[in-house]
């Protein structure tokens, strides 16, 4: 009721200030009026009443201001008094105003974009129920390295651990299916039956996967994903129930997950299936499942990590002990660290880059507001002198300065949408959670509170000068005198600049350089002119002879292609993503007892190593004649012979991979050690065997074609070929070689091209604060150094008073800058390659670059100190 | 010039008001003299406050203004008590007593 009344007044005075000020002049009059009848009452003639009636009231006008202060609406009307004035003070000062905003833009603009990835990625919960406890199971070599894990382990630690409501495990799946429309080729997920339960989500319409789903040879079921069955099945319900075909076999639809899932374990995956794990086949054992996990209520991950230590040993010692190593550690970790771990060393780099920059623009718009201070200074005590009270001049400062920040800030989450994008289409390979970034209300929130920070940053500067106003001396002195106060504030804020700068320019040269090592670094294969396809087997070709048979005719056909120097197909692609690895087993020797390492397995055609250039070392390549039924070969990698025989000769010795009682391989030669998973991951230890006499004929091969001349341009060529031998197969993934190495190094490249533009934005910014100091310093100093000149100072002696205050402060904001960035370089360290976060060259580089920078910056300033006329200036006085 | 006349303490002009506004409406220099008549010159009440404080009741729903002819033909902004005006002064008048007669206990009470 009476708040109501409190708006509907308050409201009715702000919009109708005419008739609320007509009323409130008659009830004071009419108070006078009242007041003079009552003297006159009293027997006092109508003028003394008159008078001794306005003596006891006092002003009117002080009455009525007194009387309207109090309303609420009058802080807006203050508020709105001050927006205006501030306005019209930007208009006028309209270079001010637009470098003020651009530079807060810029720095806004940046953080908020950065923000805009690092929240939903780093910072916000993952889009499951109490995703807290969904945490991921790794297992760790003796090396640190991790390894995926094994069915067999998945079973016994669901059945020994006492830590996790459910667990799951899942590996990557790419069926074909086929319809009425053309054969399409998903991204798609084998999963035991409790995944989505680990997630804490079900399907939005059918049902999840049951224990029953799961077991071998039961009917195959299949739960789609709500985008595909949109796509391809018209979202219809009606498919629940029904059968598709999925590379040749019917798959009864169960169930569509939610629009919403988000699904951060395989973003691109579209249908699930359960896994029907065959025991029995002897892949127990094999490294190729990723296993989840949901924590039981209040266990925390420290607790489970013991939990599935215990456990885990256990099994290795009662179930299998010679595949999985004795040394094996288990890594229990949330599944949010698991997904962001590849990222969040570049992300927080960046992120910290961007707050460095923010820092560099506030010092800089402070820098400008100093300057613009000393010129309003007699502005300031005019105002005083006529009666503005000092928390009126301070909140019209502030005032001034949000509206400065309001337009920054606004323009600023402008070129963050911009920035967004950018960094989206820059982003690394491994980034999770794609779909999340973007301008979300926690981004706005960010960006408005940085804002207001920024606002009342640069409002307590001018405020705390007209604080100190003093009309009297202000008025007195003319601006041009005045200047000197603030020198020393302004030469602290560049040396903060300078400093933040060279802070920034290290860890960005120490990205560049390092990323340039890693670029230097050999791969082990040369990847010029070499063009790569993913192609599945067809699946109209049941059986291993069939799916081989294929292969090797596309690859004969692509020999045949004009410009083909040499082509051939391998399981397993370098740098291309691909993670196949075993366990393999060295027979026991005099020498040696039975050993067994992990190592990638790779399935080739002969030719694959001479097509990728990787060298021998010792013993032969394969041959033709290493085919199915010939005697099984294997190569293996220099640093998986030196682990296993040291300098001792592997040729001839023989080895097993995965289960131990398959078919020996014999060793016939060694190779060059190759960078599989990225030029920055050492792990090497590989062995090679051909594609025909691999029990389990991989579905999915790699073509690798070395072009003479233009690789790129084979790529209509090649296609052809391969359609040639089949013509409805689909080809999967068409890239350089070149590329792939070149998107191993994604996080790297993103975090290297993000700091340079930073980097490059904070020298500016920096060049135009020592610029702005020296400016300001030559045209408050044009008197003295009129004089200097008259008395016979040279050109060279007016320069270097120029050139030494620039350097000067340039030299101790680097000093500084170098004692942060040797400190702050450990938030990069784990990005760098190569070379130490404290690099020399690096350093000395980085300080020369700042130095010439800060010269260009010194010289206008100092050319025009050296033109100031003696004559002209003495006159002026 | 009266030695003795103070200004309305501090939170307490709402109460003067409302008390005499309650026995019979009234424009604001009314009350003023009211007051000054009643409390025998002790309390002298500055129109700017008065009118202030006016506004503020009237906006609190305590105090209804109205403008109304007076006998001797003038225009004047007439305040009437409300009901919850009438609430209010009831619950202040008694905390003040209350407080009142503590002071006054305080002050006789000997050492």
């Amino acid at each position: 009721m009476s708040l109501w009344r409190q708006l509907t007044r308050g409201l009715r005075a702000l919009f109708g200030r005419a008739a609320a000020d007509a009323d409130l002049t008659d009830e004071v009059r009419h108070y006078l009026e009242e007041a003079a009848a009552s003297h006159a009452a009293r027997g006092l003639s109508p003028e003394a009443a008159l008078r001794a009636a306005r003596l006891e009231v006092g002003s009117l006008t002080a009455v009525t201001e007194e009387v309207r202060a109090s309303g609420w609406e009058h802080g807006i009307e203050t508020l709105a008094a001050d927006v205006k004035y501030a306005a019209r003070r930007l208009h006028t000062e309209f270079g001010f105003t637009v470098v003020v905003v651009l530079t807060i833009a810029l720095g806004i603009g940046a953080i908020t974009a950065i923000f805009s990835a690092v929240n939903p990625i780093l910072f916000e919960p993952l889009p499951y129920p109490e995703a807290g406890r969904v945490v991921t199971i790794t297992e760790m070599r003796s090396d640190g390295s991790r390894n995926d894990g094994t069915f067999g382990m998945y079973r016994g630690l669901a059945e020994g651990t006492r830590s996790f409501d459910t667990l799951a495990v899942f590996k990557p799946w790419q069926p074909t299916l086929q319809g009425r429309d053309q054969a399409e080729r998903f991204d798609a997920q084998r999963v035991s039956a409790d995944y989505f339960r680990v997630l804490g989500l079900s399907p939005v319409l059918g049902r999840d996967f049951e224990p029953a789903d799961d077991r071998v040879n039961a009917p195959a079921v299949v739960i789609l994903s709500h985008a595909l069955w949109r796509r391809r099945f018209q979202a219809n319900p009606a498919i629940l129930g029904q059968s598709i075909t999925l590379d040749e076999r019917p798959y009864l639809v169960v169930g569509v997950m939610s629009e919403r899932f988000e699904n951060v374990l395989a973003p691109a995956a579209e249908l699930w299936a359960p896994l029907q794990y065959d025991m029995s086949q002897g892949r127990a054992w094999g490294h190729h499942l990723r296993t989840v996990g949901r924590l039981g209520r209040a266990i925390g991950i420290d607790q489970a990590a013991g939990d599935v230590a215990a456990v885990g040993q256990r099994v290795i010692v009662e179930q299998r002990p010679e595949t999985y190593a004795a040394e094996v550690m288990f890594g229990v970790a949330s599944l949010q660290d698991d997904v962001t771990r590849s990222v969040r060393p570049a992300l927080l780099a960046v992120f910290g880059a961007s707050a460095l920059v923010l820092a560099i623009v506030c010092v800089n718009v402070s820098n400008l507001f100093l300057a613009r201070g000393v010129r309003r200074r007699s502005e300031f005590a005019l105002r005083a002198a006529l009666g503005a009270g000092r928390t009126r001049l301070i909140r019209q400062m502030i005032t001034e300065s949000f509206v400065l920040a309001l337009l920054g800030g606004g323009l600023g989450l402008g070129l963050s949408i911009v920035g967004v994008r950018v960094l989206v289409a820059l982003s690394p390979p491994g980034l999770p959670r794609l779909n999340a970034i973007g301008l979300d209300g926690a981004v706005f929130a960010f960006a408005l509170t940085v804002t207001t920070a920024v606002g009342l940053l640069f409002g307590l500067i001018p405020a705390r000068q007209a604080a100190r106003t003093d009309p009297q001396r202000d008025m007195a002195l003319g601006s041009q005198r005045l200047a000197g106060g603030n020198r020393r504030i302004r030469q602290a804020l560049v040396i903060s600049e300078v400093a933040l700068a060279l802070m920034l320019l290290v860890g960005s040269g120490l990205l560049f350089r390092s990323l340039a090592r890693l670029f230097a670094m050999p791969p082990g294969f040369d990847a010029r002119n070499v063009l790569t396809m993913q192609v599945p087997a067809p699946a109209s070709r049941a059986g291993a002879d069939a799916t081989l048979n294929f292969f090797a005719s596309a690859r004969d056909v692509i020999r045949s292609v004009p410009g083909v120097e040499s082509a051939a197909f391998t399981s397993q692609l370098p740098m291309s993503g691909d993670r196949d690895e075993y366990g393999v087993h060295f027979e026991a020797e005099p020498a040696r007892p039975a050993q067994s390492y992990g190592a990638f397995r790779y399935g080739v055609s002969p030719g694959y190593l001479e097509t990728m250039r990787i060298s021998l070392r010792r013993g032969r390549f394969f041959e033709e004649h290493d085919r199915a039924g010939a005697a099984p070969v294997a190569l293996i990698s220099e640093s998986l012979a030196q682990l296993r025989f040291g300098t001792g000769d592997p040729i001839g010795r023989r080895l097993r991979i995965g289960p131990t009682d398959g078919a020996p391989y014999t060793i016939v030669g060694v190779v060059d050690d190759v960078r599989q998973m990225s030029l920055a991951v050492g792990e090497s230890a590989a062995v090679y065997i051909p594609a025909s006499q691999w029990p389990l004929p991989d579905g999915v091969m790699s073509f690798v074609v070395r072009a003479r001349g233009d690789a790129a341009a084979l790529t209509p060529a090649v296609r052809a070929a391969i359609w040639s031998a089949d013509k409805n197969q689909p080809i999967v993934r068409v890239a350089l070689m070149e590329d792939l190495v070149a998107a191993s190094a994604g996080e790297r490249r993103f975090a290297v091209i993000l700091f340079e533009g930073f980097a490059l934005a904070a020298l500016v910014l920096a060049a135009a604060g020592i610029y702005g100091v020296l400016a300001g310093s030559v045209a408050e100093r044009t008197r003295e150094i009129g004089v200097r000149s008259a008395l016979g100072a040279s050109r060279g002696s007016i320069l270097g008073l120029v050139f030494r205050q620039g350097l000067g402060l340039t030299a101790i904001g680097a000093l500084i800058g170098l004692a942060g960035a040797g400190a702050a370089s450990r938030v990069i360290a784990g990005l760098l390659i190569g070379i130490s976060r404290y690099d020399p060259l690096t350093y000395t580089g980085t300080v020369a670059l700042l130095a010439a920078v800060s010269v260009a910056a010194c010289s206008v300033p100092a050319w025009r100190a050296v033109r100031i006329d003696p004559a002209t200036t003495l006159r002026a006085e | 010039m009266e030695q003795r006349s103070t200004d309305v303490i501090q939170g307490t002009l709402d109460l003067l008001i409302l008390k005499t506004v309650s026995l019979q409406p009234m424009h604001g220099f009314g009350i003023a003299r009211r007051i000054e008549q009643v409390s025998r010159g002790v309390f002298k009440v500055n129109p700017g406050s008065l009118l202030t404080a006016l506004q503020r009741l009237e906006r609190g729903g305590w105090l209804d203004a109205e403008w109304r002819q007076t006998e001797n033909a003038r225009r004047a902004r007439i305040y009437t008590l409300t009901k919850a005006g009438r609430k209010r002064l009831e619950a202040e008048a008694e905390g003040w007593s209350r407080r009142a007669s503590a002071v006054a206990r305080l002050l006789k009470a000997e050492a």
